[in-house]
């Protein structure tokens, strides 16, 4: 962990770090050798998908380096001792074995610099064929960076983004696709914080269109109230899911309001541009703060006010006339950060601003890439990157500058990532 | 001599029965009234369907020309409703982020106007779009502010407010598909929509 908080520090640089998204290939711009521990998905009879959810998680978690062994070293049988030694070989410095029988699982982390167990938790797996075993897997797999780094990992997480304004939701590893909505009918989607929520438009197609809340299995959908007229866009949950705050489109122009979602109240107004469109709300973990996008200076920024629409001032500096639109704030899950993207060339990059010393850094440079939304442990940024040629979901670790595409079909969309997804198994 | 009495007597109340029942040759009975039988009357009778056919044509045509110039006329003033239909459903355009009305839209908007305040119970209906390249939910504001701005104008020549509603599609309902500025020129735009009251539009004096 110190070594890594090492290099969270690069963050700081102020300036683009053009380097770090080339697609797909590691770089050592700001990852180097060392800072990332070795670790091996130790063999075994059976279990072969639990081992290869488990891998993968642990892999997309970039926190391990993570060594495949290869086919020649695969010991003999099962049910003998750890060859601690076999797999320090290898660069390994933890070695995660997985057994059991049937739905039962023990998990255990060796840590093979030691030649010891370090931790170990028995789980109990829901069906494999039902739609909760991998996400039981990946709270097993969030589970082992916790007992290794002491923060979760993010693989029990989802994304939801949107492709021909239909819904869809999808687990962190690109498993699990579900439509939620029927096409045209969605925009701007958010998790409620538990994720057993979401929020969005319902584009009725007629220039209105109301926010609903509905459940993760599509049922329940319920209209938020004071949405049921005109136009209400960009909703965000604050921290305690008691509050949405969106905007609202209509005659008067676009200004921010919240509502009480349990008192079901008509929705208090936080901005009053009659000049000035105000929309993109989003709150600051500790839901006192509110980040938004104002036109009130000519091009969209970002500002940010107290959660009751005081004190509003600019969030994001910027130099007026030259730089570009910003738009889509996210505040990071531990507060320190505000992503969004600015346009550079008429292009969209996403950008990341540090809310104490209000530096921003540009995060991409290679085609279009919009929308960031934060992971739950604050260092990975899911966006819409269009530099495979269409638009897709990209997920880059600010840390090593690793970079993934969750393969979709369609044009994706406006996503949103959610916090972690239950809670690991018992 | 009797007989020559006689005679003369005859003769006398010939010459008086001529003198009394005959008229002058000027005078004589109309052959009309002579004709009623025999091959006068038949000629009569051809005569007079000739006459009535003649008529029945001549009232046909004026019918007919009538009719072709109440089609006329009714062509005319459909193409004069469809006239001010198209220049009141006619769309603007915008610069790139812009909400500003161009300078060359201003006589579009002026016509509206004119047509609008000719045409006192329209209900239009703007809708502001944009091209897909600004941020998608940015672009709904946008949408909201080109549509606003145009009504703005109008309500500025004399249309009442109540009489315009405004929506945003923002870049949702593309016109033209291409990445290119041709394309995304054609999407930043307000259309305008006869809601009520457009069937029978006069033009403005």
């Amino acid at each position: 962990m110190k070594a890594l908080a090492g290099v969270a520090l690069l963050m700081g640089l102020a300036g683009p770090l053009a380097a770090q998204d080339s697609a797909g290939v590691r770089l050592g711009i700001t990852y180097s050798a060392g800072t990332r521990p070795g670790l091996i998905i130790l063999p075994g009879p059976g279990l072969d998908s639990v081992r290869a959810i488990l891998q993968r998680d642990l892999d997309y978690s970039d926190r391990f380096e993570v060594v495949a062994l290869p086919a020649s070293e695969v010991p003999r049988g099962g049910g003998g001792s750890i060859n601690y030694r076999l797999y320090r070989t290898l660069g390994a410095s933890y070695g995660v074995e997985v057994t059991g029988a049937g739905a039962s699982l023990l998990v255990r982390l060796h840590d093979l610099d030691a030649g010891s167990v370090r931790k170990e938790q028995r789980a109990t797996l829901p069906p494999a064929d039902s739609p909760e075993f991998r996400m039981a897997v990946h709270q097993l797999a969030d589970e082992v960076v916790r007992w290794i780094t002491g923060l979760p990992g993010i693989a029990a997480t989802r994304f939801l983004y949107l492709v021909d304004k239909q819904l869809w939701r999808i687990d962190s590893d690109g498993a699990n696709a579900v439509a939620m909505t029927r096409p045209n009918e969605a925009l701007s989607p958010a998790w409620s914080p538990d994720g057993n929520r979401v929020a969005f438009t319902h584009w009725l197609n007629d220039g209105t269109g109301p926010l609903v809340i509905q459940g993760l299995q599509g049922g329940n959908r319920t209209t938020v109230a004071g949405t049921g007229s005109a136009l209400n866009i960009t909703p965000s949950f604050s921290p305690d899911g008691q509050w949405l705050a969106f905007a609202r489109v209509d005659e008067g122009g676009t200004d921010i309001f919240k509502v009480n979602l349990a008192a079901g109240s008509a929705p208090q107004r936080l901005t009053a541009g009659r000049f000035a469109d105000n929309l993109s709300p989003t709150y600051s973990p500790d839901g006192r703060r509110i980040a938004f996008v104002s036109t009130r200076a000519g091009a969209p920024q970002v500002y940010v006010m107290s959660a009751d629409g005081t004190d509003q001032e600019l969030l994001a500096p910027f130099d007026y006339g030259v730089t570009g639109s910003s738009n889509g704030p996210e505040w990071s899950p531990d507060g320190a950060s505000l992503a969004f993207h600015r346009d550079v060339s008429r292009a969209p990059q996403v950008f990341v601003l540090d809310v104490n010393s209000r530096r921003v850094r540009q995060l991409s440079s290679s085609g279009r890439n919009e929308d960031p939304t934060w992971a739950p442990d604050g260092r990975h940024i899911a966006f819409v990157s269009d530099r495979s040629g269409r638009r897709q979901l990209w997920v880059i670790d600010m840390d090593t500058g690793r970079i993934r595409q969750l393969r979709t079909p369609g044009a994706v969309r406006l996503p949103s990532w959610s916090r972690r997804i239950g809670t690991a198994a018992p | 001599m009797r007989l020559s009495l006689g005679f003369l007597m005859l003769v006398t109340a010939v010459a008086t029965a001529a003198a009394c029942g005959g008229k002058p040759p000027a005078e004589q009975p109309t052959p009309v009234a002579a004709d009623t039988t025999g091959d006068g009357a038949r000629a009569r009778a051809r005569q007079d369907s000739i006459d009535a056919a003649n008529r029945a044509r001549a009232e046909a045509d004026r019918l007919a020309r009538e009719a072709a110039d109440r089609a006329a006329a009714d062509r005319a003033a459909a193409a004069a409703r469809a006239g001010l239909t198209s220049d009141l459903a006619s769309v603007i355009h915008f610069d790139f982020d812009k909400s500003d009305i161009m300078s060359g839209d201003m006589a579009n908007l002026d016509r509206k106007a004119a047509i609008l305040n000719a045409n006192s119970n329209v209900q239009v209906r703007i809708s502001g779009h944009a091209d897909d390249r600004g941020s998608d939910e940015y672009n709904l504001a946008l949408g909201n502010r080109r549509a606003a701005a145009a009504k703005r104008y109008l309500v500025s020549k004399g249309v009442a407010d109540a009489r315009i509603a405004i929506v945003s599609f923002g870049e949702e309902r593309p016109v033209a598909m291409g990445a290119d500025e041709a394309s995304w020129a054609q999407n930043r735009r307000d259309e305008f929509e006869i809601v009520s009251g457009g069937d029978n539009l006069v033009a403005p004096r």
